[in-house]
């Protein structure tokens, strides 16, 4: 039998924190729990990303996932759950079909896993040394450039429909 | 530094927990530092002594403090939110703690040598925000909730600014590694990019005004994220008592001024690293390496920590719309200019 290494150690760890926090995220009465856990899921895998020595993927993960929609999430559920009084239910309804549904889900997914030819390389140390950033930049603005420059023609789309939303004027206008 | 610590102790997960905790040698002594120079300035900027009678003009003071707070009583209001309550202080010195990670000490020691060194503070810092809204809901008071949601509101904006600037430096440096930027900059005074950077003096010369604008958005976006006076809205006295900690008391309360002054050193040191040569020596070789890395390191981070100070004991508060108004009208627009101008100014020489 071979010792667990380091590397084992932190992958179990980060994997009970990951499916930890996401039976809590699920499981919570308190929508402000879930919304808390979610800061342990995302953070574990921003974890596993830096054990898969995917740099970039991680920190892009903590910026996106923990500084955007983690801190949205939360001023939306605190601004509507506490300071209007909304009460903001996370009850159980409808549980046949969706737990037909998670079960396809489920199947499927275990299904993708069993299937797919996985591409596998040895740990090397030295490959843990180098950022992919470089790798990424160089394909986004050569090979992936139409698909890189349509994702922004999006995002700028949906930040212009926020805006348009947000300051719709209601009533007549008063000069 | 790391590798002679990892060397000392075979067992390997002991080394690293020991690594993890160098910065704190640096972060302990430089609050009980601050903590009194803040104390001294903004005294003699009011025409004030402070502290003056424990020990030598005061100087046991800190030290006075943290024992009261140490043995202070722990008081969780019934209403709270008792393990939020609780956890939010860790994490918002946590998301500080992490950014002294890729702070560059000295050109020997720096606690990780990441080839994303700007791009992860900037991702870390949103930690705290997640930590302030916690503490602020948990406390289960109206001002604390609107101290929260302000500050959360500040920091967010106000990155945007400062994401903008790091971009430029790291467009003009072409790396986002802290240890080299220092480097390229370690040729003396007039290498430090915001002199215009270690380029031919035409190139140079067109950096150099571009550069001190960039330099001045990152001021004051910087004092913007470590919520301080005129940006300390979050805060505010006069309306929301004492913000998102006005519940805390005794040693959680101790841990968010901790992780407040220590964030203050941290907003210093990018700012250090991104325009004013890191550790480098102004003096080019002279004085430089070993020991005087890190004497520059932090000579150039306390100064700015000083101007912070100097400004917070000066400046009025800013209104929440005027606070708004700054970062997305005024620094946002100068930042992206400065951008696009040293895309050009990049592209053409």
């Amino acid at each position: 039998m071979n010792m667990l290494s380091l590397y084992d150690y932190i992958f179990y760890f980060l994997a009970f924190v990951v499916i930890g926090s996401s039976f809590v995220v699920v499981f919570s009465r308190n929508i402000i729990y879930s919304a808390f856990a979610l800061l342990f899921t995302f953070f574990g895998v921003a974890g596993f990303y830096v054990l898969l020595s995917a740099d970039f993927l991680a920190i892009t993960q903590l910026l996106i996932y923990v500084g955007g929609i983690l801190v949205l999430l939360l001023f939306g559920v605190m601004l509507t759950n506490k300071v209007v009084d909304v009460d903001i239910k996370s009850s159980t309804i409808k549980t046949l079909p969706a737990s037909i549904i998670s079960a396809l889900l489920a199947g499927l997914l275990c299904g993708i896993f069993y299937v797919t030819n996985w591409y596998t390389v040895p740990t090397n140390p030295e490959l843990l040394n180098n950022t992919t950033a470089i790798a990424i930049g160089h394909a986004f603005i050569s090979t992936w450039i139409l698909p890189f420059e349509v994702a922004s023609v999006v995002l700028l789309v949906a930040m212009l429909g926020a805006v348009i939303i947000a300051r719709r004027e209601k009533g007549p206008e008063v000069n | 530094m790391i590798d002679w610590i990892l060397t000392q102790f075979p067992d390997s997960i002991l080394g690293y927990i020991i690594i993890c905790a160098v910065p704190l040698l640096f972060i302990l002594p430089y609050a009980l530092v601050t903590i009194y120079l803040e104390m001294k300035m903004s005294a003699h900027m009011q025409d004030r002594v402070a502290y003056m009678r424990t020990g030598w003009h005061g100087t046991l003071q800190p030290f006075a403090d943290i024992l009261k707070l140490l043995q202070k009583e722990d008081i969780i209001p019934t209403a709270a939110d008792k393990f939020l309550f609780i956890l939010a202080p860790y994490i918002v010195f946590i998301g500080t703690y992490a950014t002294f990670a890729v702070l560059p000490f000295t050109s020997s020691y720096i606690g990780s040598d990441l080839d994303l060194g700007l791009f992860y503070l900037v991702a870390v810092s949103s930690l705290v925000v997640v930590g302030i809204l916690m503490s602020g809901w948990a406390s289960n008071n109206k001002w604390s909730l609107f101290g929260a949601l302000r500050s959360a509101a500040q920091i967010v904006s106000y990155e945007i600014p400062t994401a903008l600037v790091l971009l430029s430096i790291v467009m003009i440096a072409g790396t986002m590694n802290m240890q080299q930027l220092s480097q390229l900059q370690s040729g003396g005074i007039s290498d430090w990019y915001i002199f215009g950077g270690p380029f031919p003096i035409v190139k140079k010369l067109l950096l150099l005004p571009l550069m001190f604008i960039l330099f001045l958005v990152q001021l004051t976006a910087s004092m913007a994220e470590v919520n301080r006076t005129p940006f300390d809205i979050p805060e505010a006295e006069s309306e929301l008592v004492q913000g998102y900690n006005t519940e805390y008391s005794g040693m959680k309360f101790a841990i968010f001024y901790l992780a407040e002054y220590a964030n203050l050193f941290a907003v210093s040191a990018i700012t250090v690293v991104a325009f004013f040569g890191g550790w480098g020596s102004p003096f080019g070789s002279f004085m430089s390496g070993g020991v005087w890395d890190l004497f520059w390191f932090v000579l150039k981070g306390m100064f700015f920590v000083s101007i912070n100070i100097w400004l917070r004991w000066t400046l009025p508060r800013l209104r929440v719309d005027q606070l708004m108004y700054v970062s997305w009208k005024v620094l946002t627009p100068f930042a992206l200019v400065c951008m696009i101008l040293i895309g050009y100014i990049l592209v053409a020489f």
